[in-house]
């Protein structure tokens, strides 16, 4: 008796352990420290609100051991999710915000950012394209720097599927890829993408065009296998699972490119959507110097080389002048930027009431 | 003398009241406040309304969404139950007792691994080129690979492995405590090892039964990443759609109400299952 009471507890006892397990793996609210290249009496720290991209310690760890900083990093998806962030913060929290950079101007204009010194960037170093000072700029200030950018188009495995075929993009609904397909599951790249094959540009989307949009994004998702983060899709082109991202790009693929040459992507005749991110730093920032010493480094030749290759994602530098290798640049296109950008939109941001409506959208289409 | 003993009770029992009242009662006091915000023109409207919870009741996308997850969970509650209790039998009453510490040891092993881990090794298996289809087309049963991951079946599949060893445990406890002389009993006054079973071990380890579903039922209806990872995304569940809210368009305010939905109905299960939530013998 004695001993089943002891069983009965042990069991009792591992229940309780494995619900504790399973409690145990909940999101970070705070700014996590990148455990690499800082000592640990580094007398100084930056928190950095940043995508992912920047959470490569091989991005700051050469900053960090030149500054004797330690740089916590806290990555997000959505500009939407790092306001959330800011407005549940204290002012001083946060000193350095990686941004899409469409959304400078409106995180401007509510006081978030802090003007930067022109004369503390080389702007000649900067591809013209991306330079957009109407975008970085706010009644002649500026107020953030263009890092990195890079094109929600089409990811695909070359060995399974023919890639003059994946040049037009109606082909995506096209019986041959049913079940072959994911579907990132950003929803503004991916709505604006699919307009696009409808002929309608991304910043010409309004409320009356989503029935239109969402009936062609339905089809779409019927083709679909599965509709996931860039991890997830990621997986699912590495492992076969599927042959082709919808809304991938050389984010997909660029990083997978040593294990298979095969996966690679493509800007179709209709066009791509055009994403670009920018570096600044937050005015209630109390470490202001050393906030814009690490923007300056994030766009020198050396730190661009870091993030355009990172371990999250891959993407063509802002700087031209970043230090890759001929191979790096093969892999990123880098002599084939010029048509690209110029047969691509640059990512649009729709307002509140739009975006809204398109996630309406996008949960309708996808919620099964 | 009361009042020192009511004085030492509130001294032993202070500490746990305090770690209570901070890390629940003040965030879930936080959570209903922000349920009660808007996200409006891209900034969070502090004005209490109950607009979340009329899109709650009106919307029919988050209708769809508790449905799956309902659906989903139900029928992880169901299998796991099914699978559970046969093992839990088998470890009561077959495996020699000098033997159930180590067999119950084992069946908590697999729960050591990371369950994100655990999730994208479902994924392998089930994958188009997996263990399962690589398998059935060496043995020329299939020709094209079936679909099996990134599917509903794959969700539930996961989530059976993930928490049947929950409901081997509770149930297993519950069997260990029916007094042995009872279905002997039973037995000796001429009933079938059938009827013993249904008539007697049955009914007095339901509350065995009863906290391993229910366990389930709250470790599942709230899990993110299962459907995420195994489900491909191909249907949302409640807690995908909340993630949604929260990391597309950071709004919080609806995704809170969406969160206190998730924390009514495990209430609610509770509430019809509170009698059973025992795993004491009952007299």
């Amino acid at each position: 008796m004695h001993k089943t009471r002891n069983m009965v507890s042990m069991a009792t006892l591992s229940a309780a352990a494995l619900l504790l397990a399973s409690c145990a793996g909940g999101t970070d609210a705070e700014p996590s420290s990148n455990s690499t290249g800082a000592s640990s009496d580094a007398p100084q720290e930056l928190n950095a609100l940043v995508w992912c991209d920047h959470t490569d310690p091989e991005l700051l760890a050469p900053f960090e051991e030149a500054n004797n900083v330690t740089v916590n990093v806290r990555d997000y998806e959505g500009t939407g999710v790092a306001l959330g962030i800011l407005e549940q913060s204290q002012p001083g929290d946060w000193d350095v915000f990686v941004i899409d950079s469409v959304d400078v101007p409106r995180v401007a204009e509510a006081g978030l950012l802090a003007p930067l010194n022109k004369s503390d960037f080389d702007f000649d170093q900067f591809f013209d394209e991306v330079k957009l000072p109407e975008i970085h700029e706010l009644d002649g200030e500026l107020y953030a720097v263009p890092e990195k950018f890079g094109y929600n188009t089409v990811a695909f495995n070359g060995a399974n599927v023919d890639a003059e075929k994946m040049r037009d993009l109606s082909f995506l609904w096209d019986p041959e890829l049913a079940g072959k397909i994911a579907i990132y599951d950003y929803y503004i790249p991916v709505m604006e993408f699919v307009g696009l094959e409808l002929g309608i540009e991304p910043q010409n989307i309004t409320v009356d065009d989503l029935p239109a949009i969402e009936a062609r994004l339905a089809e779409l998702k019927t083709q679909s296998a599965q509709v996931g983060d860039v991890v997830s899709t990621q997986t699912a082109l590495a492992t076969g699972e599927v042959d082709v991202i919808v809304g991938g790009g050389e984010f997909s693929t660029s990083v997978l490119n040593a294990e298979n040459p095969d996966l690679d992507w493509i800007l179709p005749a209709q066009g791509g959507i055009r994403w670009q991110q920018a570096i600044g730093v937050l005015a209630g920032s109390e470490k202001q110097d050393l906030a814009t010493k690490f923007v300056q480094y994030i766009v020198s030749a050396e730190g661009q080389a870091a993030l355009a290759t990172s371990s999250c994602y891959w993407g063509m530098p802002a700087n031209k002048n970043a230090t890759l290798s001929d191979e790096q640049k093969n892999i990123l296109r880098w002599d084939e930027q010029a048509g690209f950008i110029a047969n691509s939109y640059p990512y649009y941001i729709p307002d509140a009431d739009l975006d809204a409506a398109m996630l309406d959208v996008w949960t309708r289409v996808v919620v099964g | 003398m009361i009042n020192r003993r009511s004085w030492q009770g509130w001294v032993l029992v202070g500490p746990a009241l305090l770690v209570t009242l901070v890390l629940f009662a003040a965030p879930m006091v936080m959570v209903i406040l922000t349920s009660l915000y808007r996200r409006t023109g891209g900034t969070t409207n502090r004005t209490l309304s109950l607009d979340n919870y009329l899109r709650l009741a009106t919307d029919a996308t988050i209708h769809q969404a508790l449905l799956n997850s309902l659906e989903v969970v139900g029928l992880t509650v169901i299998f796991s139950t099914l699978v559970a209790y046969p093992l839990a039998y088998i470890i009561a009453f077959r495996v020699p007792a000098k033997w159930q510490a180590l067999v119950l040891l084992l069946t908590v092993v697999p729960f050591w691994t990371s369950y994100v881990v655990r999730s994208y090794s479902w994924l392998l298996v089930l994958a188009k080129n997996g263990v399962i289809n690589q398998t059935l087309q060496s043995w020329n049963l299939i020709g094209e690979p079936l679909t099996l991951a990134n599917t509903r079946f794959a969700t539930v599949l996961a989530f059976v492995h993930f928490f049947v060893m929950v409901s081997t445990l509770t149930i297993y406890a519950s069997l260990r405590q029916i007094p042995r002389n009872l279905p002997l009993a039973a037995r000796d006054l001429g009933a079938s090892p059938f009827y013993v079973f249904a008539r007697v071990t049955l009914p007095l380890s339901i509350p065995g039964v009863t906290v391993g579903a229910f366990l389930t039922f709250v470790l599942a209806i709230g899990d993110y990443i299962t459907p995420q990872i195994v489900g491909g995304g191909n249907e949302l569940l409640l807690p995908q759609l909340l993630m949604l809210q929260v990391s597309r368009r950071g709004d919080f305010p609806l995704a809170a109400a969406m969160a206190l939905v998730l924390l009514v109905i495990v209430a609610a299960v509770y509430a019809v299952s509170a009698k059973n939530l025992t795993l004491e013998r009952k007299r």
